[in-house]
């Protein structure tokens, strides 16, 4: 009896994102499995034109600030759970890059099905920050009226999923959704979000088939961030890559450097153009790394030396983002602290009229479980209203 | 005797069946460097390696369907499925293959190993980490179902489970993982499958509960005391197949009987055992019997304590049937 070991001594590989100059990939990315990773997004600053996917001045700023709002809102976030104040956070701390990237490069008429570590992607296609907020503390204004868990909002106008914990099963939805749209002719392309740990699932296997078979216009973004909570990358695959598990469902594979937005935009762009040419799926495997814990219920000093984190901390995507748009933009420290301040306030606005709002009817509780409530439902409802309420409950 | 919490004495039970049976293994989302999401598997990677304690890919039907072929290869494996909610992706592999293949294969094949998973509410962890599918399993001819309330039998019915012939599913009620503490013996120490326990003994009504909830049974039991109704509280610790006797002998002597469990009412265990009682001992009945369950509705995040059938929904349902 013997299984394959898996590295618990030695640091994660970092070859996908490097600070070393690397040379212009020559390939068109999409018409293969490529092993190489694109970037864009060189150390000094500058970007490599090969791939560049010109983005005006004011985008990269709304990039920059949308990523530094994202981690800003991960920090505040994290303190909110240790006080209490809210029960759990689930971020993309290091991903934001991969994230922003990615969704940034959809047009209004695209769709989004998310995992749970996408609140960055829901922000930019304009979910209100309080509503955002009305989620983390599942009170009566959450869309989701306090019935999931902390960032499992959802986002119908902001053609935006349902975040469902289960792993691996958004992604044959978002099949099942983009293909609807291919039969109704409707121009538009359907990004599906998931960690590497979902490869392994098999909602993955039979979603890169139904898209490689009916050619659906699909982009699977696979946020390569090292982990599935404690299990290493190397435990989901003995594949080289895991852009290169298209091949075998006729999607090609391509591996972006996860830390470089530029790169993911241009990649993320290049996916979509190509569904709407009726060339079918995309998987795009974006090579990033997890900086903090799975989530706040994780400690991941039990799994994984703080050291391992150095390389990823130097390939930090806001970091490098940052010495662009100092160099390009000449973009100040001061500019830095006045998105800080102006994150802060607005959270802390948000937090404070979100902690107000009471927690949901008991009567949601029994509301669309079924378009009309069956009478049994109707029964229960009425025997808990007339009911002891529990302990500590708010009264209503 | 050593004072254990539930991780612990599941723990414990693990390691002991691991240094006695070289078959055993463990598989698993986590279950090794770090232990589980729980804890529960802390240290016996660093104890029995990397060929015992299996961190696999992020796979239940994987998990379920490779552990039912090393037992038919002759191991003893132990897959954990990390949250029970999570277990549908292996519902196929438990329902057409593993509590099947003896059957089917005339009994050639037995299939034997027992799936470990924390199910129920009361962490915070919304209808996706928080269901009790107990029942649905309980539907499914050939498998046995079991769910521990307190350290000592956890360890002693986890040792039962894994030296079972059959295939076990031993649900773990997370919300008393640290909660529940108390003596367990160490080393050898087994409790049978199939045995319920009178946890408290009375004789006005029957209460019948299993994990988390013999608590807030308990809790109603002691105020519906000090008002003059003293109940018979049953932990049946194995649901499937049950201890029926135990809980009718206990019916003929109260006349009155209530069933707590987490999961939704309808088509429950619940719906099951009150049937039962009504088929074995109706002509003892003083009163209806009565379910005190969750709704059915999928379990909320923030009402999470108005879904559960806590003491204070427990309490008047025992009062409306001692004064039936
Ligand atoms: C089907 C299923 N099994 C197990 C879990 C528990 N779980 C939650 S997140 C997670 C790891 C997911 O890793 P990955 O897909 O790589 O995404 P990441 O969190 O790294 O972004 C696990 C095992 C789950 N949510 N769903």
């Amino acid at each position: 009896m013997s299984t394959a070991t898996y590295s618990t001594d030695r640091p994660p590989n970092v070859s996908g994102a490097s600070l070393e100059p690397q040379a212009a990939v020559a390939r068109h990315p999409l018409d293969t499995c490529a092993d190489d990773v694109i970037k864009v997004l060189r150390d000094d600053g500058s970007l490599d034109p090969a791939h560049d996917p010109k983005l005006e001045p004011s985008e990269v700023i709304a990039l920059y600030k949308a990523m530094v709002r994202t981690r800003l809102l991960d920090e505040r976030l994290v303190a909110l759970q240790r006080q209490g104040r809210i029960g759990f956070h689930i971020g993309s701390l290091g991903e934001e890059a991969t994230v922003l990237g990615s969704v940034s490069a959809t047009r209004p008429q695209d769709w989004v099905f998310p995992c749970y570590r996408e609140f960055g992607a829901a922000l930019w296609r304009g979910l209100p920050l309080q509503r955002y907020i009305d989620n983390m503390f599942g009170n009566a204004n959450d869309t989701v009226k306090g019935r999931q868990m902390p960032d499992h909002y959802t986002y119908r106008e902001g053609h935006f999923g349902s975040v469902s914990s289960p792993i691996g099963t958004q992604i044959t939805q978002a099949v099942g959704f983009a293909w609807a749209a291919k039969l109704k002719r409707d121009e538009l392309v359907t990004l599906a979000y998931f960690g590497d740990g979902a490869t392994s699932s098999s909602d993955f296997h039979s979603a890169l088939n139904f898209a490689g078979v009916f050619k659906v216009p699909i982009i699977f973004l696979c946020r390569n961030n090292g982990w599935a909570i404690s299990v290493p990358t190397e435990r989901q695959t003995s594949s080289n890559t895991f852009a290169s598990k298209g091949v075998a469902y006729g999607v090609p594979g391509v591996r972006v450097d996860g830390n470089d937005v530029f790169a993911v935009v241009k990649v993320t762009r290049d996916a979509i153009a190509r569904a709407s040419r009726g060339e079918g799926a995309t998987l795009i495997e974006a090579m990033t790394y997890r900086l903090s814990g799975h989530s706040t219920s994780d400690d991941p000093k039990a799994y994984r030396p703080e050291a391992w984190l150095d390389p990823w901390r130097r390939l930090d995507p806001i970091a490098r983002l940052r010495r662009h748009v100092e160099r390009t933009q000449g973009w100040t420290d001061a500019q830095d602290r006045e998105i800080e301040a102006a994150v802060d306030a607005e959270v802390k606005a948000c937090i404070a009229v979100s902690e107000k709002v009471p927690p949901p009817s008991l009567d949601s509780m029994f509301e669309d479980v079924y378009a009309e409530p069956p009478w049994h439902l109707v029964e229960q409802r009425e025997q808990l209203k007339a009911g002891p309420r529990p302990k500590g409950h708010g009264g209503h | 005797m050593p004072q254990m919490n539930m991780v612990q004495a599941i723990n414990d039970a693990l390691r002991h069946e691991m240094r006695r049976d070289s078959r055993v293994v463990v598989l698993g989302e986590d279950v090794g460097k770090v232990g589980g999401v729980f804890r529960v598997t802390q240290g016996l990677f660093d104890e029995f390696g990397d060929d015992r304690v299996i961190d696999t890919p992020l796979s239940e039907n994987g998990i379920v369907g490779t552990a039912i072929g090393m037992a038919l290869y002759g191991l003893v494996p132990i897959p954990e499925i990390q949250f029970a909610d999570f277990i549908y992706p292996a519902y196929d592999q438990i329902v057409s293959e593993l509590a099947k293949y003896r059957y089917r294969s005339g009994g050639e094949y037995p299939s034997k190993l027992v799936i470990r998973t924390p199910f129920g509410g009361g962490i915070r962890g919304g209808h996706y980490h928080s269901q009790s599918p107990e029942a649905q399993f309980v539907h499914v001819a050939g498998l046995k179902v079991v769910c521990p309330s307190n350290p000592a039998d956890a360890k002693g019915l986890l040792l039962s489970s894994i030296r079972d012939p059959d295939p076990v599913l031993f649900f773990e009620p997370k919300r008393i993982y640290r909660a529940a503490k108390g003596d367990v013996p160490e080393g050898e120490y087994t409790v049978p499958l199939g045995q319920a326990k009178v946890v408290r003994p009375g004789w006005h009504v029957t209460l019948v509960v299993w994990g988390a909830m013999l608590y807030e049974a308990l809790d109603a039991a002691n105020q519906a005391a000090a008002q003059g109704v003293e109940c018979e509280v049953i932990d049946l610790r194995t649901l499937w197949p049950l201890d029926i006797d135990t809980v009718i002998e206990s019916v003929k002597r109260t006349g009155r009987f209530i069933v707590v469990h987490e999961a939704p009412k309808s088509c429950g265990l619940g719906a099951e055992l009150v049937s039962l009682v009504n088929e074995k001992a109706f002509l003892h009945l003083e009163a209806p019997p009565l379910r005190v369950t969750g709704f059915d509705t999928p379990f909320p995040y923030t009402l999470e304590n108005e879904y559960l059938p806590l003491s204070h929904r427990i309490l008047p349902a025992i009062l409306e049937t001692a004064r039936y």
